[in-house]
């Protein structure tokens, strides 16, 4: 136990360091800015001391004064107070600063590691995992970096503080040598003790939040089953659990504020009494008594800066535990050397040999596929669930490479190629349609120079011109998140217009066309292939209106291509392709 | 409290009326609220008493060069005394607050969930579910937070101003006055403050999304990305959005710097002020150095709550904001409210016959102004019937099947259900408990629970044993798939039931309905494929769950449609058709159409492979 702590306290401390490291100005910065603060803290207790002493008592005891003292002693308490107003600029200031430039920086090379590695790694990874990597894990990892300066700065006062005391009264620096490290000691305990109260809580809001997501998702059958009461005693429960984790956490703050308030008061007072003594007997005046009781009450919350520090180390190393593998993983797809070899008309395509497994799973996806398609020609991959249709789609393409065989382009492995050569030739078209932020323009020529002949062309080809030019600013419109704002038909719509503006000389479709109408496909592969030069078209399919449209079916199953051959041979020779088709045939959507 | 560490700006009526609404809503948060407020009342006391004891040490204990050590000894002890009987009255303080605080925001936390569950936007705008759950969870998070550490330092802080005030008046009625004159132009600016503050983090909260919103196209449209090739112009996205958002709380810190600063400005302007006017007024003999000294401590104590209050004045705007978006959740009255709780004269049970549905001149809108996504629909459909509802998507279908199920009311005319024998009851007549156990949905996707197979079978009749739930998959000759699972009907189905495949999922779905044992059934097709071994168990399931029982199926299926003993066809709100597929596929019209389409999309080969 006592062996953990130490090594939470050194990772925490080389945490610290590494924040530091990257932002050396602003740490720097921030740290005099604080430690400006901290001096005239102290100051300003020294100030209102001499103020007593040489103003403030003489006046009284002589019944008179002058405007030049009043004048100096107003502007030595406002011109401390300027400096300090200075110091607390600074150190918030460029805090604030370190805190966000580091977060900013490590969001940033997150989402560099999240657009550079393969697809086979996002696979492994939960998108919600994903997203809160870099999101609320890098915020966590640096957020206490923003009373750090202030932490710094008090260890530099409590210094200066205590070599003043020294100079000033051996005796009531004693006071202080007991008062502050009590103080800081009180603040380890108050971390030691509140931190696991604070991870249950935060468990505790996980968990409700889990329900609420469930429950709300579910809400249909929870209302037609009229079983809405039995919900809330289940959320009820949990929301209890949370409510007592705290009032536990409470508990601990409500015990630690007043204790932490209650030790500089009582330095004070112990600074009064011992002090007096000390004034009877000569050693020390009545000025610098109030100085350093002044001093104790001021010193009270810098000290518990260092305390937020501590307290936030368990929480940034956590969060900075869960980035760490995602800026350490390796596996960047490698690029070849090769430009490619042909440019114009349909591709050709080849897959010899290939295997693919993915890295969790028993089974490989794919064993020994093998098949070829002549350019200018349109093959459907067709096959139960699980066959691994999708994974032989994104081989081609070259969102993955296979474990073994090749992925030939035009007679050249795709690995060979250069990068941006695969999609500046082929296009696809994914099975979960994806649309970015942007304007419907935007997301067909992803920036790309397309003239707005072309695109109003693409969206014809793809059946979306008419529900485009009726949006209200046109191919300017903005789409909102993932495409929010249109309907799924549209979004796919818009996705296959994307890929036809490029004029792809490969197109793959991975079931693309779910929710678009036969008729649009068939148009959508026409304009493709009627053209001077046709392009190679693979298509993902289940809809019998799809496969009719291709020259060629390869039949997948279990990873393995079964058989290859028109439509009507395929459904005469093999009986698994029979009733497969005959049973999407059957569960046909109309509309 | 929190009305001190709130400015007085627009806001704060909103705010006042706001925790005004919650102390209604929550009487358990005003209970003991007076004896808390004497404890924080009691706690500022060990704040006062150390500027006292300076000042008594000076005056007295110190005068005329020698040192009273017998009086300072007492002074001080008894100072002591008082400091740890503060501590102490914190501490209680503190803890009553948070228990109450934690058991009052707990109780709204439920009543928030219940209320959202009588919401019809959870089920007609499901891309709102995510702010509902928002309400339940981050909004009432955000009060507790802020109650813990804000609510104790306000309260705290509003205690101190007070005693502070009184203290300071007690020695010097006119550098009281002095002190507050100079806090009168911060107290103004304040209202500015935190106007500027409100929208800095506003549009950091912004920011935030935005960035959000560019990291998940990183990762959720990879595969599009990657394809096309467009890392660099993602990435360019990325930055640009990470960049505003740096800007944006570089901005909001610096508006937070200045608050935080001109009340630390106002404190030094007001001390000096204190020494200058308290030297003049000694020389005039109206208070002593002691008394002057220990002024200015009061004085560091009046400006702290000061202070404070611009450390939470931002925390405080948040919170107060997330508790009106609850109240104003929980305000939001019910479309349907049960008649056994809204009308329990008139409310009643469904006849105990077998069910038919009745439409009488029906409309329903979603929306003031929105077209009718039904318009005068009447129509009987008799008991034990199984009845497809097609039509084009937005045709109404759905509509339909939550009118009946009185997920909603229609905007005019009645739904009834019964029978002519048994008699027909209106709909919203009928108390939830009985309809809902004798209508049950089966919507779309299932909608299953993070738990076992037969938890979520049980859900539709609580208190079934584990071999009750396999025998209800028995009778749906469903034995061989629940044989195939790992752990039988102890398989755990993971998050919303994603380690089955949606076939599998619909099948927990009917099984649940089957167990529920309604006279009324209502589905809600799915569209999805599903393999052909999980259609065909499917077919089966569904052709036992419905076996007897009146049944409305949203069809997106022509095989259901073909199915069915009658087809309603739907079409811009209006029934336009109905008959049997047989009657009505050769006449020409909607039905024919869509079927016509269908038949397209199987490329006329459906016969040859069927």
């Amino acid at each position: 136990m006592a062996r953990r702590r130490d090594a939470v306290v050194r990772r925490g401390l080389r945490h610290v360091g590494r924040g530091i490291v990257e932002q050396p100005r602003m740490f720097t910065l921030a740290v005099l800015g604080s430690s400006l603060y901290g001096a005239m803290t102290v100051a300003s207790a020294y100030v209102i001391g001499e103020v007593t002493d040489r103003v403030l008592l003489p006046s009284f005891d002589d019944g008179v004064t002058t405007a030049t003292a009043l004048s100096l002693a107003a502007a030595a308490i406002v011109g401390v107070a300027l400096l300090k107003i200075v110091g607390i600029l600074g150190r918030r200031l460029f805090a604030g600063i370190m805190s966000y430039r580091l977060q900013a920086e490590y969001r940033r090379r997150v989402t560099r590691q999240y657009l550079r590695l393969p697809l086979s790694w996002h696979q492994r990874h939960p998108t919600g995992q994903l997203l809160s990597n870099a999101n609320s894990d890098v915020e966590a990892s640096w957020y206490f970096v923003a009373p750090l300066p202030f932490a710094v700065g008090a260890l530099v006062m409590i210094a200066i503080t205590s070599v003043a005391l020294v100079l000033t009264d051996p005796l009531l620096a004693l006071v202080g040598l007991v008062v502050f490290p009590l103080v800081f000691l009180v603040n380890i305990v108050y971390s030691q003790v509140m931190s696991p109260r604070m991870q249950r809580a935060q468990q505790l809001r996980a968990e409700v939040s889990e329900i609420a997501h469930e429950s709300f998702d579910a809400a249909l059958v929870v209302k037609t089953l009229g079983r809405e009461s039995a919900e809330s005693e289940r959320f009820g429960a949990r929301a209890e659990e949370l409510r007592d984790g705290l009032i536990a956490v409470g508990r601990v703050r409500g015990l630690f504020d007043p204790l932490m308030e209650a030790l500089p008061n009582l330095g004070t007072l112990a600074v009064l009494l011992i002090g007096a003594g000390r004034v009877a007997d000569g050693s020390t005046d009545a000025g610098e008594l109030v100085s350093i009781a002044y001093l104790f009450t001021l010193l009270a919350l810098p000290i518990r800066a260092i305390g937020w520090v501590l307290a936030d180390l368990p929480r940034a190393l956590a969060g900075f535990d869960r980035v760490t593998p995602v800026l350490e993983a390796t596996g960047e797809t490698p690029y070849g050397p090769d430009a490619a070899a042909v440019v114009t008309g349909g591709a050709t395509v080849g897959v010899a040999g290939v295997d693919f497994a993915f890295a969790d799973a028993s089974a490989p996806t794919l064993r020994g596929v093998t098949f070829d398609v002549r350019p200018g020609t349109t093959v459907a991959v067709v096959g139960p669930t699980g066959s691994g249709k999708s994974t032989l789609a994104g081989l081609l393409v070259r969102l993955v490479d296979p474990a073994d065989g090749t992925v030939l382009l035009d007679g050249v492995d795709v690995r060979r190629l250069r990068e941006g050569e695969v999609s500046g030739q082929a296009a696809f078209v994914a099975q979960g349609t994806f649309l970015f932020d942007d304007t419907v323009r935007g997301n067909v020529t992803l920036d790309e120079p397309f003239s707005d002949e072309q695109v109003w062309a693409a969206l014809r080809v793809a059946a979306a011109d008419e529900f485009v030019a009726a949006l209200p600013d046109g191919l300017e419109t903005r789409v909102g998140e993932r495409g929010a704002t249109l309907s799924g038909g549209q979004r796919q719509r818009l996705a296959l217009a994307r890929a036809v503006v490029r004029r792809p000389r490969l197109l793959v479709l991975d079931d693309a066309t779910s929710a678009v109408d036969p008729s649009v496909e068939a148009r959508i592969l026409d304009a493709l292939r009627d053209s001077d030069e046709p392009a190679t078209v693979v298509v993902i399919a289940y809809r019998q209106a799809t496969i009719s449209l291709a020259d060629e079916v390869v039949w997948l199953e279990q990873g393995r291509v079964l058989a290859r051959g028109s439509h009507e041979q395929l459904l005469g020779e093999v009986p698994g392709y029979a009733a497969l088709v005959r049973a999407y045939a059957q569960a046909e959507v109309p509309a | 409290m929190t009305d001190v560490v709130v400015p007085a700006d627009a806001r704060c009526e909103g705010a006042l009326a706001t925790l005004r609404r919650g102390l209604r809503m929550m009487p358990e948060f005003r209970r003991g609220l007076p004896a808390t407020f004497a404890l924080a009342l009691l706690a500022t006391a060990g704040r006062v008493v150390v500027p006292i004891a300076v000042q008594q040490v000076i005056d007295r204990g110190l005068a005329d060069g020698g040192a009273d050590m017998e009086l300072i000894t007492r002074l001080v002890a008894l100072c002591a005394v008082v400091v740890l009987i503060t501590a102490v009255a914190v501490y209680r303080m503190n803890l009553r607050l948070f228990r109450t605080t934690e058991t009052a925001l707990a109780g709204l936390r439920v009543r928030a969930f219940r209320h959202v569950h009588d919401l019809s936007v959870l089920h007609q705008q499901g891309e709102r579910r995510g702010s509902l759950v928002s309400r339940v969870t981050s909004d009432v998070d955000q009060l507790s937070t802020f109650m813990q550490w804000g609510g104790v330092l306000g309260l705290i802080s509003l205690g101190q101003l007070v005693v502070a005030t009184a203290v300071m008046a007690v020695y010097s009625w006119q550098l009281t006055l002095l002190v507050l004159l100079c806090f009168v132009p911060l107290g103004i600016a304040v209202r500015w403050f935190a106007q500027r503050l409100a929208t800095a983090y506003g549009v950091v909260r912004e920011r935030v999304g935005d960035v959000l919103g560019a990291v998940a196209e990183s990762v959720v449209g990879a595969p599009t990305v990657r394809a096309y090739g467009v890392g660099a112009r993602t990435a360019g996205r990325i930055d640009t959005a990470i960049d505003r958002q740096y800007r944006a709380q570089v901005d909001a810190q610096k508006v937070t710097a200045a608050v935080f600063i001109s009340g630390e400005f106002v404190a030094a302007l007001a001390n000096a002020a204190v020494v200058v006017v308290g030297v003049l007024l000694g020389l005039a003999g109206d208070i002593t150095a002691g008394t002057l000294v220990a002024f200015l401590f009061l004085v560091t104590l009046f400006v702290a709550p000061v202070q404070t209050a611009s450390e939470v004045l931002n925390e405080a705007q948040n919170a107060v904001a997330g508790f009106r978006r609850v109240l104003d959740v929980i305000d939001t009255a019910p479309d349907v409210r049960d008649p056994a709780v809204a009308a329990p004269e008139r409310a009643r049970n469904l006849p105990d016959r077998p069910l038919g549905v009745r439409f009488d001149g029906v409309a329903f809108r979603y929306a003031p102004g929105a077209r009718l996504a039904l318009d005068d629909v009447s129509l009987t459909i008799d008991p034990r019937r199984r009845v497809a509802v097609v039509g084009e998507t937005g045709s109404g279908k759905t509509t339909f099947a939550k009118l009946v199920t009185r997920l909603m009311d229609p905007v005019e005319g009645t739904v009834l259900l019964g029978s002519d024998d048994g008699g027909w009851v209106p709909l919203d007549e009928v108390a939830f408990s009985s309809l809902r156990a004798r209508v049950v949905m089966v919507p779309q996707d299932g909608f299953l629970f993070d738990a076992t197979v037969a938890d979520n079978v049980r859900y539709g009749r609580p208190g079934m044993t584990d071999a009750e739930v396999a025998a209800a998959f028995d009778d749906l000759g469903l034995d061989a798939w629940v044989a195939g699972l790992p752990d039988g009907v102890a398989t755990a189905v993971g998050q919303r039931g994603e380690s089955l495949s949606s076939g599998e999922r619909q099948l927990v779905a009917i099984a649940r309905a089957y167990v529920a044992d309604p006279d009324l059934l209502v589905l809600d097709e799915a569209t999805s494929a599903v393999d052909p071994a999980t259609e065909q168990r499917l077919t089966r399931a569904l052709d036992r769950l419905t076996d007897g029982r009146t049944t409305l199926t949203i069809a997106h299926r022509l095989s259901t449609a073909e199915r069915a003993d009658e087809v309603l066809v739907v079409d811009a709100g209006h029934v336009v058709q109905r008959g049997t597929h047989a009657e009505l596929v050769d006449v020409d019209g909607p039905y024919a159409r869509l079927h016509a389409s269908w038949r397209r999309s199987s490329a006329g080969s459906a016969a040859a492979a069927g």
